[in-house]
């Protein structure tokens, strides 16, 4: 007998809907314009730390819609949001589904605080059931570390990062300085930041910075204007103060391409060449969310029919 | 012998690890939305019993380890060994030694069926079953009146255990113990 039965319970599909008339009425009253884009593009992420399905005839399933909603943003479209299914190959678990729902906007000429100050709007009200007094509290990257995991990573060398991640890792996993940061960030730092709090962390190294500008802050250091939401030991969301350069973007591209065999996005090149207008942009994982908003402690609590049923 | 990779990993999965049979008891994916994804492991070092947590990076493979359970009946002791037979139909003996026997020992019946692990078709370990049947084979005299309190006492039993017995049992009794907690559950 196949198991047949949907993972969510009635409850957690109507509170999907409830979130998404949400987000769509915040949207609507603020005048940002709600755009879908293709699911399979000719060009697939080039971030190598993310893994794309390819579909027949050298089309890949998109990662997140960045690629498509920077074009239309480079041909003017202005405030833009979009609801959709993403997805990523291998990542399955209590938090991950290969194949999940994001929401991802952009505001323009808006500055990076000024959009985390959006997002903090936007998961409070999706949350106020369960959590009607939500506080937020921001770290740069830098204080986050200090402060959970007692390290400076502005002055810690390659060994004292290696090794409290070969701690944390219990094992030699031959990472790069970014790799063992990683296994520190999620093993160490996210379980302990404040609890029912969303959690901004911002500044990230700038070699870390994806598609996010780099700038120079107070500490004379230049740090990748990357925010992430962290909500109960849970990223939640990830916003960029978006990168405008096109030839800094071929670049970051080349760099990450190398070795992948995968095609680079030259349309999007072609229209940051264009001009890409300043903007800050960020991607929110849906089905988290709602895992918070209902209470599960399963994504797949809060999804039909999850992959492995699907 | 097959190999898993990272995301082959659940819980269940019998693998070498550092050259150790282990079991996977829980496994988590772990993902910063940029970065590096892992996958962190709990585990159960079959043969030691130690339970261990350990990260992979996504892509890692493991070998199979070669795992078995099986269910065998308790034959007899030989002073060295404790002897097992498979229930099958098969007939098959095997022996465990001193190691593999561990706390069971206390637990060890004739005719009672338990649960073998094999590595490398070595006994690794024995597990009674949840709930066993033993007789009382020493307990002091009940005290009268005492029944109401819910007071208890110690009773040895015939394989050497010790459990918390109400006051009213008395020797030559049977009683059903529950082999993980070493508890009273109640007379057989």
């Amino acid at each position: 007998m196949h198991n047949w039965q949907p993972g969510a319970a009635l409850q957690n599909l109507q509170a999907r809907q409830q979130l998404y008339r949400s987000i769509r009425d915040f949207f609507y009253r603020r005048g940002v314009l709600e755009v879908e884009t293709p699911l399979l593009n000719q060009a697939p992420v080039a971030d190598p730390n993310i893994t794309p399905i390819q579909a027949d005839g050298n089309r890949w399933l998109h990662t997140s819609p960045e690629y498509a909603m920077k074009r239309l943003l480079c041909a003017g479209s202005g405030d833009i949001y979009q609801i959709c299914k993403v997805f990523r190959q291998g990542e399955a678990g209590r938090r991950h589904n290969p194949e999940f729902s994001m929401l991802e906007w952009y505001r323009v000429g808006w500055s990076l605080p000024q959009l985390m100050q959006e997002v903090a709007e936007l998961l409070q009200l999706a949350l106020a059931e369960r959590y009607p007094e939500l506080p937020v509290r921001s770290y740069s990257y830098r204080q986050a570390l200090q402060e959970f995991a007692g390290l400076d990573v502005l002055s810690c060398s390659d060994h004292d990062i290696a090794t409290l991640g070969r701690q944390l890792a219990n094992a030699d996993l031959e990472l790069d300085r970014d790799g063992w940061l990683d296994v520190i960030m999620s093993h160490q730092v996210e379980p302990a930041l404040p609890r029912n709090t969303l959690v901004f962390v911002d500044n990230f190294p700038a070699s870390q910075a994806a598609l996010a500008k780099i700038l120079p802050q107070a500490d004379g250091a230049a740090w990748a204007q990357r925010f992430e939401v962290f909500f109960n030991g849970m990223e939640l969301a990830n916003g960029y103060d978006e990168l405008l350069d096109a030839d800094i973007q071929r670049q970051r591209f080349a760099r990450e391409l190398a070795g992948t065999g995968r095609p680079c996005d030259e349309r999007l090149l072609a229209a940051l060449e264009q001009g890409l207008p300043d903007c800050s942009g960020v991607a929110l994982g849906l089905d988290r969310l709602l895992l918070h908003a209902t209470g599960a402690d399963n994504i797949r609590q809060v999804i039909s029919f999850d992959w492995y049923s699907a | 012998m097959a190999t898993h990779a990272t995301n082959e990993f659940r819980s269940g999965l019998r693998v070498m690890v550092e050259g150790e049979p282990c079991i996977m008891t829980d496994v988590e994916f772990v993902k910063p939305g940029k970065g590096q994804a892992f996958t962190r492991v709990k585990m159960r070092n079959i043969r030691t019993d130690r339970v261990w947590e350990r990260t992979f990076k996504s892509g890692e493979t493991l070998e199979s380890a070669d795992i078995q359970e099986r269910d065998m009946e308790y034959l007899y002791e030989d002073g060295e060994f404790w002897h097992f037979m498979a229930t099958d139909g098969s007939f098959e003996q095997l022996a465990a030694g001193e190691d593999a026997i561990g706390d069971t020992k206390k637990w060890l019946k004739e005719q009672e069926v338990y649960t073998v692990m094999l590595f490398n078709e070595a006994v690794v370990s024995v597990t009674a079953p949840n709930f066993i049947e033993l007789e009382v084979a020493e307990t002091d005299p009940g005290l009268k009146g005492d029944t109401a309190q819910g007071g208890s006492k110690p009773a040895t039993l015939s394989t050497g255990a010790v459990v918390r017995v109400p006051l009213f049992i008395v020797t030559g009794e049977k009683l059903r113990i529950d082999t993980r907690t070493g508890e009273y559950v109640s007379r057989a």
